[in-house]
């Protein structure tokens, strides 16, 4: 099953190799990852992806929290949540595509942020399957590059990861 | 209402009033008598370089032993140690067996253990010691010299990544930016070593850092609160409960104790519980002693060369209660087929060891010594004890299976032949030493026949790598464990095969005055690889026979200035046994030629084995 495990970490030298260093010490597979300080600088936010039965992830999150450097976690996927990813993709659009291109993206509620006279490159943040599924729509053919962002994560409601 | 309410104001404002009158008087004292002494106070602060700050909190921290070994990168740190004498450094003879001997101090004294290598190689070297202590859960410290902060990550002279290549086996790691974060940093190390599941931590300090020159305030924080880092403690009383109405209703329990009691110090809660209860206990390798093996309850070690009794008491029991073990696959054999009818309270200060190879029933999250004691209070207030004739009768069962296939009850091995057999060297070595050694040993078929035949009644003696199987552990580790009491007997059992692994320490037990005894099972191969090769490979000895190219062990412990003991005949074992006990101020290498040929039962079949599948000879399986 795929889960989110949203982890805050202390914002030091080290802390994110000994995160990534323990899901390939145990063979844990990691899909996406994604980390960046939080408002409080001492603290960094980590979102990571991965799939597992409940024994699997019982034991990542078991091994994470042993991990000095790591504060808090949380496996949103437990409880309602809001998860989002970032997409920047570069697709050909040249004659009767750049209207067509052009209609997706508005179906998808994209932006197109660079123009060129055969290019777009369009933004779009949504779910992961979002993403894939306008990648689809879009064609293979048509795309140029692609850079994802990674899965990042928040929980709905009254519930905060926080110290 | 209203009138409180104004009195209220009033009150606060006259409150405010006072503190503003004495946050003026204060300003006057402070200007014209305090400051003074602040600013002497401020010339009284000690400035020290980051090497003496080093050596300062190792103090402070109540370090009294570093084993260690100099370079580059550590110059400026050991000149540290030159100039003062309250911690004492022992020079090894290679890096690796610093680590065994801080690991052996450690494990007999329930100390941290403390290790100071130089980068690159040193730091290397320290490796395999730091991945030993880390299987095994063992408090230490390691501290590693890294080139100059300006030439890390270019390839400097004896520049290892030493945070990147210890990542996987230490508990934490810190690399010091800066002299002043040295106080905070050994407080942390300290703490995050011997506490919770204790583990090695390294510091790795760049040359700069530590420089003479650079002198900085020096103070040692008395505690310290890591917001990321709360080790467990009490268990959850609700879940205690639970575990001691099931050991009331359990009709074929056994005890199952690891390594967790010794480390917990909790050896006395688990022989009051064990009596109390009136169950059958059995250890892991690494929990023994923490039982005395002389009890009658006690069915000795179990696992893959466990014993008979000690594994189908296993396999047929209804109720297991794990203490400070880890269903290690040494222990389990198949996991499938793992005690198919037992429910399994397991008790752990690590919750990531629970449930994560056999899914255990109770988890209890907590210190072994404290979930003890609740356990023992819980049992006095229910005020009942187990099924009386359904443990009766479980022993009754037990001490068949005794009879019939125990390691204990009678020799299981040819006791009539003309050579010295393996089990006999460890029975007399227990005879002459009075079963109360520090015994350490390397990694093979003397490790088992040690563990099997030494019967520790006491924790902390047993002294031996576990987890990581590490051979040329024994002789550092001896000379840890005798620093732990120089008056104690230290013995090392080992093999010709491991001896060689670290022989070179023979030359620190000189220097150092360190009597330690060696017990060379000498079977002149790789016993337990050729055993394997035996039973596994039709006899096909890869790379595990030497017997042209053995050194002559009495002569190579005469070259290091200790005595050498040849001994080739059974009749003559006692006797020689000791002369080398009686030699108490000297290192004495006992070079016993044993029967090669010797395998180490009972075995469990493996694989698709269960608990109770066991080779028990050469030529009987259950």
């Amino acid at each position: 099953m795929r889960r989110i495990i949203s982890v805050l970490m202390e914002n030091t030298p080290g802390a994110l190799s000994r995160v990534v260093g323990l899901f390939s010490q145990r063979g844990y597979n990691i899909e996406t990852l994604t980390v960046a300080p939080t408002e409080d600088e001492s603290l960094s936010r980590l979102t990571v992806t991965t799939h597992g039965d409940d024994h699997v992830i019982e034991q990542i999150t078991k091994n994470l929290n042993k991990l000095i450097d790591v504060v808090k976690l949380v496996d949103l996927t437990e409880g309602a949540h809001i998860e989002r990813e970032l997409m920047m993709i570069k697709v050909k659009a040249t004659g009767a595509q750049r209207a067509e291109i052009k209609r997706c993206v508005d179906i998808f509620r994209g932006q197109i942020v660079d123009v060129s006279s055969t290019i777009y490159t369009i933004q779009l943040v949504g779910t992961s399957d979002k993403l894939d599924a306008f990648s689809q729509a879009v064609g293979d053919a048509a795309i140029l590059e692609v850079v994802r962002s990674g899965v990042s994560g928040i929980a709905r409601g009254e519930k905060v990861l926080s110290i | 209402m209203k009138p409180a309410s104004t009195v209220c104001a009033v009150r606060e404002e006259l409150v405010q009033l006072i503190v503003n009158i004495n946050l003026m008087i204060f300003d006057v004292f402070a200007s014209n008598v305090l400051l003074p002494f602040l600013v002497l106070r401020r010339t009284q602060v000690e400035m020290l370089s980051g090497g003496d700050m080093l050596l300062r909190a190792l103090q402070d921290e109540g370090v009294e032993l570093i084993f260690g070994y100099p370079g580059g990168a550590a110059l400026h740190i050991y000149d540290a140690i030159y100039r003062q004498d309250k911690v004492e450094h022992i020079l090894v003879r290679h890096e690796q067996a610093a680590t065994h001997a801080a690991d052996g101090y450690a494990r007999a004294t329930g100390k941290v253990g403390t290790v100071l290598v130089t980068s690159g190689p040193g730091a290397t070297n320290a490796i395999t010691g730091i991945a030993t202590a880390f299987m095994d859960s063992i408090p230490m410290v390691v501290i590693s010299g890294q080139v100059p902060s300006d030439k890390i990550g270019q390839d400097a002279f004896q520049e290892t990544d030493m945070i990147g290549v210890s990542r996987p086996i230490v508990k934490h790691s810190f690399q010091v930016r800066h002299a002043s974060e040295i106080p905070d940093t050994v407080k942390k190390a300290y703490y995050i070593a011997g506490s919770g599941r204790p583990g090695p931590v390294v510091i790795d300090i760049p040359k700069d850092i530590v420089n003479p020159a650079d002198t900085f305030e020096y103070s040692y924080p008395d505690t310290i609160k890591m917001r990321s880092y709360t080790p467990a403690s009490r268990g959850h009383s609700g879940q205690i409960k639970k575990a001691v109405q099931m050991l009331l209703d359990a009709k074929r329990p056994v005890i199952y104790s690891g390594g967790g009691v010794i480390q917990g110090n909790s050896s006395e809660l688990l022989v009051e519980l064990t009596h109390k209860l009136n169950f059958p206990i059995t250890s892991t390798l690494m929990g023994l002693g923490a039982y005395p093996a002389s009890d009658k309850q006690f069915l000795g070690m179990l696992g893959m060369h466990g014993t008979f009794e000690a594994n189908t008491a296993m396999h047929h029991s209804d109720v297991i209660l794990a203490i400070g073990a880890r269903f290690d696959d040494r222990v389990t054999n198949t996991i499938e087929k793992f005690c198919p009818t037992a429910k399994i309270i397991h008790i752990d200060i690590d919750p990531a060891s629970i449930s994560k190879t056999v899914t255990a029933d109770v988890p209890i999250v907590g210190a072994v010594d404290l979930v003890l004691t609740e356990m023992l209070a819980v049992l006095k207030e229910a005020n009942s004890s187990p099924d009386e004739s359904a443990i009766g009768e479980w022993w009754q069962q037990i001490d068949e299976w005794r009879e019939r296939h125990g390691i204990y009850t009678q020799s299981r091995y040819k006791t009539d032949g003309d050579k010295i057999m393996p089990q006999d060297v460890i029975k007399v070595l227990h005879e002459v030493t009075g079963g109360d050694a520090y015994v350490s040993s390397d990694v093979g078929q003397h490790q088992m026949f040690a563990a099997q035949y030494y019967g520790f009644d006491k924790p902390r003696r047993w002294i031996n790598s576990g987890g990581l199987g590490t051979m040329g552990f024994g002789l550092p580790a001896a000379m840890g464990a005798q620093y732990a009491d120089r008056d104690a007997v230290s013995v090392c059992v080992t093999g010709e095969g491991s001896i060689q692994m670290c022989i070179q320490e023979l030359s620190t037990c000189l220097q150092y005055n360190l009597p330690i005894k060696i017990i060379c099972l000498n079977n002149q191969a790789l016993g337990m690889v050729r055993q394997w090769q035996t039973m596994f490979y039709e006899g096909r000895y890869a790379s595990s026979l030497y017997e042209d190219s053995l050194p002559d062990f009495v002569k190579l412990a005469e070259a290091y200035g200790h005595v050498g003991i040849r001994v080739t005949k059974p009749e003559e074992l006692k006797a020689k046994m000791e002369e080398c006990f009686a030699l108490k101020d000297r290192v004495v290498f006992m070079d016993v030629m044993v029967d090669q040929s010797e395998h180490v039962f009972p075995m469990h079949v493996a694989p698709n084995g269960s608990m109770r599948d066991m080779l028990l000879s050469k030529t009987e399986r259950t």
